[in-house]
């Protein structure tokens, strides 16, 4: 029973029951995401068509400016298609990033009031996120019957692709909220790499058009493997995969999964005295 | 009946920094220090950098080695003044923050109450924020639902369910938040300072429940400064002050009078103060004794009535004489606001006390039926007049208690204290 059950609170000893906490607060991650999609479109006009306008008006001005006035490559895959297919991921990335780098400093009153995992704040926001991102996803669907445009069985593979976007997300995430609490500057860096991160990462064009000898410099960001999985899932043959490069990808964003939560982590038990 | 908590040895650190100007480090501040103090690592090799540092950072020990036991179904009332460690504990019991010492150990489920209404949304509506807040706290999705009912009724807003928060008066916000926090079922309930809010007889409703979650053989610890509160509420009673634990007592009662009697400097009540140190030496005087006493001269040592004359009494040495020496108190009230000042120089010169070389004493005559019920501080002050303090209450002042309690009036309709700092009848 709960009753019986002892805590010590100790200096430094304030993570012996962190997952199993973790788990024990399992609803308020629920309802902490719950509340911000509720809060966010609250007196708003429109609403939840925001987060159906923002991707289609991104995507319209990419394929655009890319593909019709640029005129680069699409491997006879329709251009809205290609340019969405990796919009997905990233704004989910970009999102996460934003909200949950922020989120900390956002709860500062519940940081400092209430007990619970901290990292249920960060991750939440991702969750959030993530709301957004099936969002999205149907409206690709639409997009793709529109171009009368049929995926193959490969698309089974996406949960696994979303699972790295996930990681990549929730990493960077737990690095800027963790360093937010401690430096300000991190509120000014991260709208600037996300700006930053559009350009460079294959949003807008595909990432063959990345000359042979900078490729595997050009995996090194962790996104390119993750936009890279994701056009090769629902484009197919048309973007074949640079398997070297993804594994690349594929392994920084874990290290940068664990960096982060271990980061975070130490962090945590001073989030309160010093936010 | 077993132990609950044991806190043992506690304690918890701070480093205050000063001249600082941000409220949150710059990453700015940590790479310009930290490049210099890898350049005086250059210079000097074999010093060690730290210690050559100007001492921009001061250790503040927000608790030191507090170390007691809560049983089950204690109802603890913590007391200090301000600073004394009362939130810094409660936080760490809470686990919102980490001791730098010690250890403690609870056993059952603790539920917080820091402050009223964290994480209420104002967007949100008061149903929404019903389960947002209860899910703060600590309750599960099928808990609150079960106790919707009972916390809605509790805070009274069935009407304002849907209307966000943001709507609310204060007074409503205040009830729906209280409302969730009193039907959290832990094995103890922690609360601080929440009841300052909301009018009396919501106050008293906040009261009856916790009292109730008390009998239930639940485990309360409570924050206040009420101490009408703690009366009724505590069966034991934790003094605190500058962080150091100084009484555990289950006899509330005395302990609250012992906590209200309490001086800024001394720790008891203490209506004389003698210059045992020498101190505020001045060529012109130097204080000997500044107390407060009754007509037979007797340094007042429990409540005054209100209908007997007190006296300040100054005691100094005379030095040299100055035409333009002042000498007198400043009268404070238990908020520290001043009230008057009284100087040896107020009236027409000819009425000024005669003032000689060597031991002088000063008397002035508070009058009675003159101050309410409460708690006063008298200060001294003792200068040249528009040229010099020696003494100057609020600055460097000694300080010097007392306090009336009854004797307010011999009406049979006034016979307890009326509001206002001045109770003349």
């Amino acid at each position: 029973m709960q009753e019986q059950q002892e805590l010590i609170i100790k200096p430094g000893m304030g993570t012996l029951h962190y997952w199993r906490d973790i788990w024990r607060y399992r609803e308020l991650f629920f309802f902490l995401a719950w509340r911000d999609i509720l809060v966010r479109y609250k007196q708003t006009a429109i609403g939840i068509a925001w987060s159906v306008l923002r991707p289609l008006a991104t995507m319209l001005v990419f394929s655009i400016v890319f593909g019709t006035l640029a005129k680069l490559p699409s491997n006879g895959v329709p251009y809205p298609i290609m340019v969405y297919a990796a919009m997905l991921p990233w704004q989910f990335f970009a999102n996460s990033l934003t909200e949950s780098s922020n989120s900390l400093i956002d709860n500062a009153n519940l940081l400092t009031k209430v007990y619970f995992p901290r990292l249920i704040v960060p991750a939440g926001s991702v969750i959030v996120s993530l709301v957004d991102f099936f969002i999205s996803l149907v409206i690709l669907f639409g997009i793709m019957a529109w171009y009368h445009f049929i995926p193959d069985i490969r698309m089974l593979l996406l949960p696994l692709f979303l699972i790295l976007a996930f990681l990549a997300a929730f990493g960077a995430g737990l690095w800027f909220s963790a360093l937010n609490v401690q430096y300000r500057d991190f509120r000014y860096v991260v709208p600037f790499l996300v700006q930053f991160g559009l350009y460079i990462s294959p949003v807008g064009f595909s990432s063959a058009i990345v000359p042979e000898k900078w490729r595997m410099l050009y995996f090194l960001n962790p996104m390119v493997g993750v936009i890279d999985g994701f056009r090769w899932a629902i484009l197919g043959d048309a973007f074949p995969v640079y398997w070297p490069g993804f594994a690349l990808s594929a392994a920084l964003t874990v290290l940068m999964f664990i960096g982060g939560l271990v980061y975070f982590r130490n962090m945590e038990r001073s989030f309160a005295d010093v936010i | 009946m077993s132990t609950i908590i044991t806190v043992d040895n506690l304690g918890k650190k701070y480093i205050l920094h000063h001249q600082q100007r941000e409220q949150y480090t710059a990453l700015r501040d940590v790479i310009t220090t930290g490049i210099a103090t890898f350049g005086k690592r250059l210079i000097h090799p074999f010093r060690n950098v730290r210690d050559t540092e100007p001492a921009s950072q001061e250790e503040f020990w927000a608790l030191k080695e507090v170390s007691f036991e809560v049983n089950q179904g204690d109802r603890i009332g913590i007391i200090g003044r301000n600073g004394a460690g009362k939130s810094t504990l409660l936080k760490i019991l809470s686990r919102i923050t980490e001791p730098t010492t010690g250890q403690v150990k609870i056993k059952g489920r603790v539920a917080s109450l820091l402050e009223v209404g964290t994480g209420f949304h104002p967007e949100l509506t008061g149903r929404e924020n019903i389960f947002l807040n209860g899910a703060i706290l600590g309750m599960g999705r099928a808990e609150i639902k079960k106790k919707f009912d009972e916390i809605v009724d509790f805070a009274e807003i069935e009407k304002f369910l849907d209307t966000p928060v943001k709507r609310y008066s204060s007074g409503m916000y205040v009830r729906l938040a209280f409302a969730v926090a009193a039907h959290l079922e832990p094995e103890i309930l922690i609360v601080d300072e929440v009841l300052a809010v909301g009018d009396a007889q919501f106050q008293k409703k906040c009261l009856g429940k916790m009292e109730a979650v008390g009998k239930e053989g639940r485990t309360v610890l409570f924050v206040s400064h009420n101490m009408g509160a703690i009366e009724n509420l505590c069966s034991r009673i934790i003094l605190l002050d500058k962080g150091i634990l100084c009484q555990n007592s289950a006899e509330v009662r005395s302990m609250i009078t012992r906590y209200l009697n309490w001086g800024s400097e001394e720790k008891i009540i203490s209506s004389s103060w003698n210059n045992d140190g020498n101190k505020y030496s001045h060529p012109v005087m130097q204080p000997l004794s500044f107390s407060v006493v009754d007509t037979q001269g007797e340094p007042v040592t429990t409540a005054v009535l209100n209908d007997q004359p007190i006296f300040v009494v100054i005691r100094a040495f005379m030095v040299q004489l100055d035409p333009s020496l002042s000498v007198g108190f400043a009268l404070y009230n238990e908020d520290s606001e001043l009230l008057l000042w009284s100087l040896t120089t107020d009236g027409p010169e000819n009425s000024w006390p005669k003032i000689e070389p060597g031991i002088v004493e000063l008397r002035c005559a508070l009058p009675q039926r003159f101050l309410n019920e409460g708690i006063y501080r008298l200060e001294l002050n003792a200068g040249l007049h528009c040229t010099e303090w020696f003494i100057r209450p609020t600055y460097n002042s000694p300080s010097i208690y007392f306090e009336i309690r009854g004797g307010l009036s011999d009406s049979p309709l006034w016979m307890w204290a009326r509001p206002g700092f001045l109770a003349p009848v």
